[in-house]
Protein backbone atom coordinates (compact mmCIF):
# COMPACT_ATOMS: atom_id res chain seq x y z
CA UNK A 1 0.00 0.00 0.00
CA UNK A 2 1.38 3.25 -0.49
CA UNK A 3 0.34 6.26 1.15
CA UNK A 4 -0.09 9.98 0.16
CA UNK A 5 -0.86 12.29 3.12
CA UNK A 6 -1.71 15.90 1.37
CA UNK A 7 -1.87 19.23 3.31
CA UNK A 8 -2.27 22.68 3.11
CA UNK A 9 -4.32 25.35 4.13
CA UNK A 10 -8.27 25.62 3.92
CA UNK A 11 -8.75 27.27 0.22
CA UNK A 12 -5.91 26.28 -1.37
CA UNK A 13 -7.13 23.99 -3.86
CA UNK A 14 -6.34 20.29 -2.45
CA UNK A 15 -9.42 18.37 -3.46
CA UNK A 16 -9.33 20.29 -7.30
CA UNK A 17 -5.75 19.33 -7.59
CA UNK A 18 -6.29 15.58 -5.71
CA UNK A 19 -9.34 15.40 -8.16
CA UNK A 20 -7.66 15.63 -11.46
CA UNK A 21 -4.27 13.71 -10.31
CA UNK A 22 -6.68 10.55 -9.22
CA UNK A 23 -8.57 10.94 -12.78
CA UNK A 24 -5.44 10.00 -13.89
CA UNK A 25 -4.36 7.38 -11.79
CA UNK A 26 -7.98 5.99 -12.77
CA UNK A 27 -6.82 5.99 -16.55
CA UNK A 28 -4.01 3.76 -15.64
CA UNK A 29 -6.14 1.33 -13.96
CA UNK A 30 -4.98 2.32 -10.63
CA UNK A 31 -7.52 2.01 -7.65
CA UNK A 32 -6.78 4.74 -4.69
CA UNK A 33 -9.34 5.68 -1.52
CA UNK A 34 -9.18 8.90 0.09
CA UNK A 35 -9.87 9.80 3.49
CA UNK A 36 -10.49 13.09 3.99
CA UNK A 37 -10.04 14.63 7.61
CA UNK A 38 -11.75 17.87 8.12
CA UNK A 39 -12.53 19.96 11.59
CA UNK A 40 -16.06 20.85 11.10
CA UNK A 41 -17.50 20.19 8.13
CA UNK A 42 -16.70 19.48 4.74
CA UNK A 43 -19.39 18.01 1.72
CA UNK A 44 -15.78 17.29 -0.30
CA UNK A 45 -16.69 13.52 -0.20
CA UNK A 46 -19.50 14.08 -2.86
CA UNK A 47 -17.13 15.47 -5.39
CA UNK A 48 -14.86 12.80 -4.65
CA UNK A 49 -17.84 10.30 -4.81
CA UNK A 50 -18.41 12.05 -8.41
CA UNK A 51 -15.14 10.39 -9.83
CA UNK A 52 -15.96 7.05 -8.74
CA UNK A 53 -13.43 7.02 -5.60
CA UNK A 54 -14.60 5.30 -2.32
CA UNK A 55 -14.27 8.06 0.13
CA UNK A 56 -14.24 8.50 4.24
CA UNK A 57 -14.81 11.42 6.13
CA UNK A 58 -13.16 12.15 9.84
CA UNK A 59 -14.05 15.12 11.32
CA UNK A 60 -11.84 15.90 14.08
CA UNK A 61 -14.77 18.21 15.88
CA UNK A 62 -12.40 20.04 18.66
CA UNK A 63 -9.25 17.76 18.74
CA UNK A 64 -6.10 19.18 16.38
CA UNK A 65 -7.00 17.65 12.81
CA UNK A 66 -3.56 16.22 12.59
CA UNK A 67 -3.26 14.74 15.54
CA UNK A 68 -6.71 13.32 14.87
CA UNK A 69 -5.29 12.17 11.46
CA UNK A 70 -2.03 10.42 13.43
CA UNK A 71 -3.69 8.51 15.89
CA UNK A 72 -6.21 7.05 13.01
CA UNK A 73 -3.72 5.85 9.95
CA UNK A 74 -3.62 2.21 10.96
CA UNK A 75 -7.36 2.13 10.36
CA UNK A 76 -7.18 3.92 7.36
CA UNK A 77 -4.63 1.45 5.66
CA UNK A 78 -7.34 -1.34 6.75
CA UNK A 79 -9.72 0.50 5.37
CA UNK A 80 -7.88 1.16 1.85
CA UNK A 81 -6.77 -2.27 1.82
CA UNK A 82 -10.08 -3.68 2.17
CA UNK A 83 -11.31 -1.55 -0.70
CA UNK A 84 -8.39 -3.29 -2.65
CA UNK A 85 -6.95 0.08 -3.31
CA UNK A 86 -3.56 0.18 -4.56
CA UNK A 87 -3.09 4.04 -2.95
CA UNK A 88 -4.45 5.22 0.21
CA UNK A 89 -4.88 9.15 -0.29
CA UNK A 90 -5.24 11.22 3.35
CA UNK A 91 -6.52 15.19 2.64
CA UNK A 92 -5.72 16.45 5.99
CA UNK A 93 -6.90 20.60 7.20
CA UNK A 94 -3.55 21.23 8.28
CA UNK A 95 -4.39 24.44 10.18
CA UNK A 96 -2.10 25.55 12.81
CA UNK A 97 1.07 25.76 10.63
CA UNK A 98 3.22 24.04 13.05
CA UNK A 99 2.37 20.60 12.14
CA UNK A 100 3.26 18.39 9.35
CA UNK A 101 1.23 14.83 9.27
CA UNK A 102 4.08 13.39 6.63
CA UNK A 103 5.43 9.74 7.64
CA UNK A 104 8.56 8.97 6.74
CA UNK A 105 7.81 6.02 3.88
CA UNK A 106 4.82 8.07 2.40
CA UNK A 107 4.85 10.56 -0.37
CA UNK A 108 4.05 13.89 1.63
CA UNK A 109 2.44 16.54 -0.68
CA UNK A 110 2.13 20.25 0.24
CA UNK A 111 -0.64 22.21 -1.83
CA UNK A 112 0.38 25.88 -1.15
CA UNK A 113 -1.82 28.82 -2.82
CA UNK A 114 0.19 31.66 -4.58
CA UNK A 115 -1.92 34.54 -4.12
CA UNK A 116 -0.88 34.31 -0.28
CA UNK A 117 1.88 36.44 -0.40
CA UNK A 118 5.36 35.97 -1.16
CA UNK A 119 6.37 35.47 2.42
CA UNK A 120 4.19 32.44 3.34
CA UNK A 121 6.65 29.71 2.27
CA UNK A 122 8.28 31.43 5.38
CA UNK A 123 5.07 31.30 7.54
CA UNK A 124 3.84 27.38 7.25
CA UNK A 125 6.61 25.82 8.73
CA UNK A 126 7.38 21.94 8.94
CA UNK A 127 3.99 21.09 6.74
CA UNK A 128 5.97 22.72 3.47
CA UNK A 129 9.83 22.31 5.26
CA UNK A 130 9.16 18.22 5.42
CA UNK A 131 7.08 17.67 2.05
CA UNK A 132 8.32 15.59 -0.43
CA UNK A 133 6.70 17.65 -3.14
CA UNK A 134 5.05 21.49 -3.03
CA UNK A 135 1.87 21.81 -5.38
CA UNK A 136 1.48 25.41 -6.13
CA UNK A 137 -1.53 26.90 -7.04
CA UNK A 138 -3.62 29.81 -8.47
CA UNK A 139 -0.04 30.88 -10.00
CA UNK A 140 -2.28 32.19 -12.95
CA UNK A 141 -3.63 35.00 -11.11
CA UNK A 142 -0.46 36.53 -9.89
CA UNK A 143 2.50 38.37 -11.99
CA UNK A 144 5.48 36.49 -13.71
CA UNK A 145 7.68 38.07 -10.94
CA UNK A 146 5.70 37.12 -8.14
CA UNK A 147 5.58 33.35 -9.28
CA UNK A 148 9.46 33.23 -9.95
CA UNK A 149 10.25 34.82 -6.44
CA UNK A 150 7.27 32.36 -4.58
CA UNK A 151 9.00 29.43 -6.11
CA UNK A 152 12.25 30.79 -4.78
CA UNK A 153 11.13 30.80 -1.28
CA UNK A 154 9.72 27.57 -1.32
CA UNK A 155 13.45 26.37 -1.94
CA UNK A 156 14.86 28.59 0.04
CA UNK A 157 12.94 26.73 2.94
CA UNK A 158 12.59 22.95 1.38
CA UNK A 159 15.06 22.88 -1.19
CA UNK A 160 15.21 19.12 -1.79
CA UNK A 161 11.25 19.75 -2.38
CA UNK A 162 9.82 18.91 -6.24
CA UNK A 163 7.83 22.42 -7.44
CA UNK A 164 4.69 21.13 -9.57
CA UNK A 165 2.85 24.43 -10.50
CA UNK A 166 -0.89 23.04 -10.64
CA UNK A 167 -4.37 25.12 -11.87
CA UNK A 168 -7.25 23.09 -9.81
CA UNK A 169 -9.71 24.57 -13.10
CA UNK A 170 -7.73 23.01 -15.76
CA UNK A 171 -5.67 20.33 -14.47
CA UNK A 172 -2.43 21.38 -15.75
CA UNK A 173 0.18 20.06 -13.88
CA UNK A 174 -1.72 17.34 -11.78
CA UNK A 175 -0.59 14.34 -14.05
CA UNK A 176 2.87 15.23 -13.00
CA UNK A 177 1.70 14.63 -8.67
CA UNK A 178 -0.12 11.27 -10.26
CA UNK A 179 3.26 9.81 -11.36
CA UNK A 180 4.97 11.11 -8.48
CA UNK A 181 2.01 9.34 -5.97
CA UNK A 182 2.89 6.27 -9.01
CA UNK A 183 6.52 6.02 -8.28
CA UNK A 184 6.41 6.96 -4.44
CA UNK A 185 7.71 3.84 -2.09
CA UNK A 186 5.40 1.51 -0.02
CA UNK A 187 4.76 2.28 3.32
CA UNK A 188 5.97 0.04 6.40
CA UNK A 189 4.22 -1.24 9.51
CA UNK A 190 5.95 0.83 11.95
CA UNK A 191 5.01 4.11 10.11
CA UNK A 192 7.16 7.25 12.11
CA UNK A 193 6.29 10.96 11.69
CA UNK A 194 9.18 13.07 9.96
CA UNK A 195 8.58 15.99 12.54
CA UNK A 196 7.15 15.70 16.25
CA UNK A 197 3.59 17.60 16.75
CA UNK A 198 3.83 20.96 18.40
CA UNK A 199 3.87 21.38 21.90
CA UNK A 200 1.07 21.79 23.83
CA UNK A 201 0.81 20.71 27.10
CA UNK A 202 -1.39 23.64 29.32
CA UNK A 203 -5.04 23.72 31.08
CA UNK A 204 -6.37 25.45 27.73
CA UNK A 205 -5.85 22.11 25.78
CA UNK A 206 -8.36 20.57 28.43
CA UNK A 207 -10.73 23.10 27.96
CA UNK A 208 -9.73 26.27 30.30
CA UNK A 209 -11.82 28.88 28.47
CA UNK A 210 -10.47 31.74 31.31
CA UNK A 211 -7.75 34.61 29.73
CA UNK A 212 -5.86 35.33 32.85
CA UNK A 213 -2.51 33.96 33.32
CA UNK A 214 -3.10 33.34 36.83
CA UNK A 215 -5.56 30.80 35.72
CA UNK A 216 -3.45 28.48 34.00
CA UNK A 217 -1.07 25.38 34.74
CA UNK A 218 2.08 23.08 32.53
CA UNK A 219 3.87 24.79 30.33
CA UNK A 220 3.37 28.57 29.37
CA UNK A 221 5.16 30.26 27.12
CA UNK A 222 5.30 34.61 27.49
CA UNK A 223 5.89 36.98 24.47
CA UNK A 224 9.00 38.16 26.45
CA UNK A 225 10.39 34.59 25.86
CA UNK A 226 10.42 33.60 28.68
CA UNK A 227 8.84 29.77 29.36
CA UNK A 228 8.08 28.19 32.56
CA UNK A 229 6.33 25.23 34.11
CA UNK A 230 3.37 25.75 36.35
CA UNK A 231 2.04 22.68 38.68
CA UNK A 232 2.95 19.83 40.20
CA UNK B 1 20.25 29.22 -26.41
CA UNK B 2 17.18 28.56 -27.45
CA UNK B 3 16.85 29.00 -31.20
CA UNK B 4 13.21 27.75 -31.97
CA UNK B 5 10.72 25.32 -30.75
CA UNK B 6 8.35 22.91 -32.68
CA UNK B 7 4.70 22.15 -32.07
CA UNK B 8 3.93 18.85 -33.27
CA UNK B 9 0.08 18.78 -33.40
CA UNK B 10 -2.56 16.20 -31.88
CA UNK B 11 -5.88 15.92 -31.89
CA UNK B 12 -8.36 17.83 -31.33
CA UNK B 13 -11.36 18.03 -29.18
CA UNK B 14 -13.20 15.29 -31.51
CA UNK B 15 -10.04 13.00 -31.13
CA UNK B 16 -9.52 13.92 -35.40
CA UNK B 17 -6.07 14.50 -35.84
CA UNK B 18 -4.96 18.27 -36.14
CA UNK B 19 -4.93 19.68 -39.17
CA UNK B 20 -1.62 21.76 -38.44
CA UNK B 21 1.00 18.96 -38.11
CA UNK B 22 3.76 20.83 -37.41
CA UNK B 23 4.65 24.73 -36.51
CA UNK B 24 8.13 26.04 -36.00
CA UNK B 25 8.88 29.29 -33.79
CA UNK B 26 12.52 30.62 -34.32
CA UNK B 27 13.77 33.53 -31.73
CA UNK B 28 12.95 37.01 -32.34
CA UNK B 29 9.68 35.62 -34.16
CA UNK B 30 6.02 37.20 -32.93
CA UNK B 31 3.76 34.38 -33.19
CA UNK B 32 -0.34 34.71 -32.86
CA UNK B 33 -2.97 32.72 -31.52
CA UNK B 34 -6.31 33.32 -32.96
CA UNK B 35 -9.83 31.84 -32.84
CA UNK B 36 -13.52 31.68 -30.98
CA UNK B 37 -13.97 31.49 -27.33
CA UNK B 38 -13.54 27.79 -26.52
CA UNK B 39 -11.40 26.61 -29.62
CA UNK B 40 -8.69 25.74 -27.47
CA UNK B 41 -6.00 28.55 -27.58
CA UNK B 42 -5.27 28.84 -24.02
CA UNK B 43 -4.68 24.78 -24.03
CA UNK B 44 -2.25 25.27 -26.53
CA UNK B 45 -0.90 28.00 -24.49
CA UNK B 46 -0.99 25.10 -21.89
CA UNK B 47 0.86 22.90 -24.09
CA UNK B 48 3.58 25.18 -24.30
CA UNK B 49 3.92 26.24 -21.05
CA UNK B 50 4.34 22.40 -19.78
CA UNK B 51 6.44 22.05 -22.84
CA UNK B 52 3.92 18.94 -23.20
CA UNK B 53 5.57 15.42 -24.36
CA UNK B 54 2.08 14.01 -25.69
CA UNK B 55 0.87 13.42 -22.19
CA UNK B 56 -1.53 16.30 -22.22
CA UNK B 57 -5.68 15.92 -23.53
CA UNK B 58 -3.77 17.25 -27.06
CA UNK B 59 -1.33 14.23 -26.93
CA UNK B 60 0.79 17.64 -28.65
CA UNK B 61 4.67 17.26 -28.03
CA UNK B 62 6.69 20.46 -28.06
CA UNK B 63 10.46 20.04 -29.09
CA UNK B 64 13.26 22.69 -28.46
CA UNK B 65 15.76 22.99 -30.58
CA UNK B 66 14.51 20.14 -32.29
CA UNK B 67 15.09 17.83 -29.65
CA UNK B 68 12.92 16.60 -26.65
CA UNK B 69 13.65 18.64 -23.54
CA UNK B 70 14.72 16.30 -20.74
CA UNK B 71 12.77 15.25 -17.79
CA UNK B 72 14.98 18.21 -15.80
CA UNK B 73 14.52 20.66 -18.23
CA UNK B 74 10.85 20.14 -18.10
CA UNK B 75 10.44 20.29 -14.40
CA UNK B 76 13.09 22.21 -13.16
CA UNK B 77 11.72 25.29 -11.69
CA UNK B 78 14.68 27.16 -11.69
CA UNK B 79 14.94 26.12 -15.45
CA UNK B 80 11.76 27.35 -16.76
CA UNK B 81 11.92 28.34 -19.97
CA UNK B 82 8.60 29.75 -20.28
CA UNK B 83 7.21 33.33 -18.83
CA UNK B 84 3.74 33.80 -18.94
CA UNK B 85 1.80 37.35 -19.00
CA UNK B 86 -1.75 37.32 -18.83
CA UNK B 87 -4.76 39.87 -18.04
CA UNK B 88 -6.52 38.60 -15.16
CA UNK B 89 -2.65 38.52 -13.50
CA UNK B 90 -2.46 41.14 -11.02
CA UNK B 91 0.39 42.08 -8.29
CA UNK B 92 -0.68 40.95 -4.89
CA UNK B 93 2.58 41.41 -3.18
CA UNK B 94 2.25 43.82 -0.57
CA UNK B 95 5.61 46.02 -1.42
CA UNK B 96 7.06 48.50 -3.06
CA UNK B 97 7.90 48.65 -6.74
CA UNK B 98 11.82 48.90 -6.49
CA UNK B 99 12.21 46.56 -3.40
CA UNK B 100 10.11 44.23 -4.79
CA UNK B 101 11.68 44.38 -8.07
CA UNK B 102 15.31 43.86 -6.51
CA UNK B 103 13.90 40.73 -4.71
CA UNK B 104 12.87 39.14 -8.11
CA UNK B 105 16.70 40.31 -9.35
CA UNK B 106 18.14 38.87 -6.29
CA UNK B 107 15.84 35.58 -6.76
CA UNK B 108 17.50 35.15 -10.78
CA UNK B 109 20.60 36.21 -9.70
CA UNK B 110 20.56 38.94 -11.40
CA UNK B 111 22.51 42.68 -10.32
CA UNK B 112 20.23 44.60 -9.00
CA UNK B 113 21.37 47.62 -10.76
CA UNK B 114 18.89 46.79 -13.33
CA UNK B 115 15.90 47.82 -11.70
CA UNK B 116 16.25 51.25 -12.73
CA UNK B 117 16.68 49.99 -16.36
CA UNK B 118 12.94 47.67 -15.83
CA UNK B 119 11.41 51.05 -14.44
CA UNK B 120 12.26 53.31 -17.12
CA UNK B 121 11.47 50.71 -19.64
CA UNK B 122 7.93 50.33 -18.19
CA UNK B 123 7.07 54.11 -18.66
CA UNK B 124 7.99 53.94 -21.87
CA UNK B 125 5.03 51.63 -22.10
CA UNK B 126 2.75 53.58 -20.54
CA UNK B 127 1.23 57.05 -19.95
CA UNK B 128 0.89 56.87 -16.13
CA UNK B 129 4.90 57.03 -14.42
CA UNK B 130 5.80 54.64 -12.05
CA UNK B 131 8.28 56.11 -9.36
CA UNK B 132 10.03 53.03 -7.22
CA UNK B 133 8.65 54.20 -4.18
CA UNK B 134 5.08 53.69 -5.45
CA UNK B 135 3.24 50.30 -3.34
CA UNK B 136 3.20 47.44 -6.14
CA UNK B 137 -0.37 47.10 -5.26
CA UNK B 138 -1.88 50.63 -6.32
CA UNK B 139 -0.54 50.59 -9.77
CA UNK B 140 -3.26 50.55 -12.12
CA UNK B 141 -4.03 47.91 -14.95
CA UNK B 142 -1.71 49.67 -17.34
CA UNK B 143 0.82 50.59 -15.15
CA UNK B 144 0.74 46.80 -13.92
CA UNK B 145 0.88 45.34 -17.22
CA UNK B 146 3.74 48.01 -18.31
CA UNK B 147 5.85 46.77 -15.60
CA UNK B 148 5.04 43.10 -16.10
CA UNK B 149 6.43 43.37 -19.67
CA UNK B 150 9.36 45.17 -18.81
CA UNK B 151 10.01 43.01 -16.18
CA UNK B 152 9.88 39.79 -18.24
CA UNK B 153 12.02 41.38 -20.74
CA UNK B 154 15.01 42.33 -18.64
CA UNK B 155 14.79 40.12 -15.18
CA UNK B 156 13.29 37.18 -15.99
CA UNK B 157 15.28 35.37 -18.88
CA UNK B 158 12.69 32.65 -20.34
CA UNK B 159 13.34 32.36 -23.59
CA UNK B 160 9.96 31.92 -24.63
CA UNK B 161 7.05 34.50 -23.58
CA UNK B 162 3.46 33.38 -23.97
CA UNK B 163 0.84 36.72 -23.50
CA UNK B 164 -2.67 35.67 -22.96
CA UNK B 165 -5.01 38.93 -24.07
CA UNK B 166 -3.53 42.08 -23.21
CA UNK B 167 -5.72 44.05 -25.52
CA UNK B 168 -7.68 46.56 -22.63
CA UNK B 169 -4.43 47.02 -20.63
CA UNK B 170 -3.96 50.48 -21.60
CA UNK B 171 -0.43 49.92 -22.77
CA UNK B 172 1.36 50.67 -26.09
CA UNK B 173 0.57 46.98 -27.22
CA UNK B 174 2.72 47.61 -30.31
CA UNK B 175 5.86 48.70 -28.40
CA UNK B 176 5.63 45.65 -25.86
CA UNK B 177 5.71 43.26 -28.22
CA UNK B 178 8.64 44.51 -29.93
CA UNK B 179 10.33 44.65 -26.83
CA UNK B 180 9.96 41.66 -25.68
CA UNK B 181 10.62 40.12 -29.29
CA UNK B 182 13.76 42.74 -29.06
CA UNK B 183 15.22 40.76 -26.17
CA UNK B 184 15.78 37.61 -28.47
CA UNK B 185 12.68 35.77 -26.86
CA UNK B 186 9.85 33.87 -28.77
CA UNK B 187 6.75 35.85 -28.30
CA UNK B 188 3.18 33.97 -28.54
CA UNK B 189 0.14 35.65 -28.00
CA UNK B 190 -2.89 34.93 -27.80
CA UNK B 191 -5.24 37.48 -28.88
CA UNK B 192 -8.66 39.19 -30.57
CA UNK B 193 -7.00 42.14 -31.24
CA UNK B 194 -6.02 43.01 -34.47
CA UNK B 195 -3.40 45.76 -33.40
CA UNK B 196 -1.70 42.69 -31.78
CA UNK B 197 -2.90 40.15 -34.55
CA UNK B 198 -1.56 41.98 -37.75
CA UNK B 199 1.77 42.90 -36.02
CA UNK B 200 2.73 38.97 -35.82
CA UNK B 201 4.65 37.18 -38.44
CA UNK B 202 2.30 34.47 -38.59
CA UNK B 203 -0.96 33.34 -36.31
CA UNK B 204 -2.07 29.99 -35.69
CA UNK B 205 -6.02 29.87 -36.11
CA UNK B 206 -7.22 26.86 -33.83
CA UNK B 207 -10.95 25.13 -34.36
CA UNK B 208 -12.47 22.72 -31.94
CA UNK B 209 -9.56 22.48 -30.25
CA UNK B 210 -6.94 21.89 -32.98
CA UNK B 211 -4.18 24.03 -34.69
CA UNK B 212 -6.77 24.80 -38.08
CA UNK B 213 -4.24 26.77 -40.35
CA UNK B 214 -1.56 29.00 -39.87
CA UNK B 215 -2.07 32.48 -41.57
CA UNK B 216 1.45 34.52 -42.39
CA UNK B 217 1.13 37.75 -42.24
CA UNK B 218 0.59 40.07 -45.51
CA UNK B 219 2.56 43.26 -46.21
CA UNK B 220 -0.52 44.55 -47.12
CA UNK B 221 -1.68 43.13 -43.47
CA UNK B 222 1.52 45.34 -41.91
CA UNK B 223 0.73 48.20 -43.42
CA UNK B 224 -2.83 48.62 -42.39
CA UNK B 225 -1.48 46.93 -38.62
CA UNK B 226 0.81 50.50 -39.09
CA UNK B 227 -2.35 52.21 -39.11
CA UNK B 228 -3.98 50.72 -36.04
CA UNK B 229 -0.98 51.25 -34.13
CA UNK B 230 -1.06 55.00 -35.08
CA UNK B 231 -4.99 54.75 -33.64
CA UNK B 232 -4.03 52.98 -30.77
CA UNK B 233 -1.29 55.78 -29.75
CA UNK B 234 -3.57 58.67 -30.47
CA UNK B 235 -6.27 56.64 -28.23
CA UNK B 236 -3.90 56.59 -25.73
CA UNK B 237 -2.75 59.91 -25.74
CA UNK B 238 -6.84 60.69 -25.72
CA UNK B 239 -7.13 58.51 -22.80
CA UNK B 240 -4.14 60.55 -21.01
CA UNK B 241 -5.99 64.10 -21.85
CA UNK B 242 -9.30 62.89 -19.79
CA UNK B 243 -7.23 61.44 -17.37
CA UNK B 244 -5.88 65.13 -16.66
CA UNK B 245 -9.04 66.22 -16.72
CA UNK B 246 -8.21 68.70 -20.47
CA UNK B 247 -10.61 69.37 -22.62
CA UNK B 248 -10.78 67.28 -25.59
CA UNK B 249 -10.82 69.90 -28.67
CA UNK B 250 -9.71 68.15 -31.71
CA UNK B 251 -8.25 64.81 -32.98
CA UNK B 252 -6.14 64.63 -35.90
CA UNK B 253 -6.33 61.41 -38.32
CA UNK B 254 -4.63 63.27 -41.00
CA UNK B 255 -1.88 60.90 -41.22
CA UNK B 256 -3.99 57.23 -40.63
Amino acid sequence: MKMIIVAGTPGSGKTAVLIHALKSLKTKNLKSSVVKIDCLYTDDDQKFAKIGVPVKIGLSMDMCPDHYAIYNVEDMLSWAQENDSDYLIVETAGLCHRCAPYTKNSLGVCVIDATSGPNTPLKVGPFLSTADIAVITKGDMISQAEREIFREKILEVNPKAKIIEANGLSGQGCVELAEEMINTKEVSEEEKLRHSAPLAVCTLCVGETKVNKKHHRGILRRIDGFESYEGE
Amino acid sequence: MIENITILGGYDKKGNKEAVEEVVIHREEIFGVVGPTGSGKSSLIGDIEQLAQEDTFSKRKILVNGKEPSYDDRTNPRKKMVAQLSQNMNFLADMGVGEFLTLHAKCRGVKDTCVDKVIELANSLTGEPIKKEHELTILSGGQSRALMVADVAIISDSPIVLIDEIENAGIRKHDALQVLSGHGKIVMVVTHDPVLALMTDKRIVMKNGGMDKVVTTSLHEKTISQKLNKIDELMLNLREKVRRGELVNDISVDDI
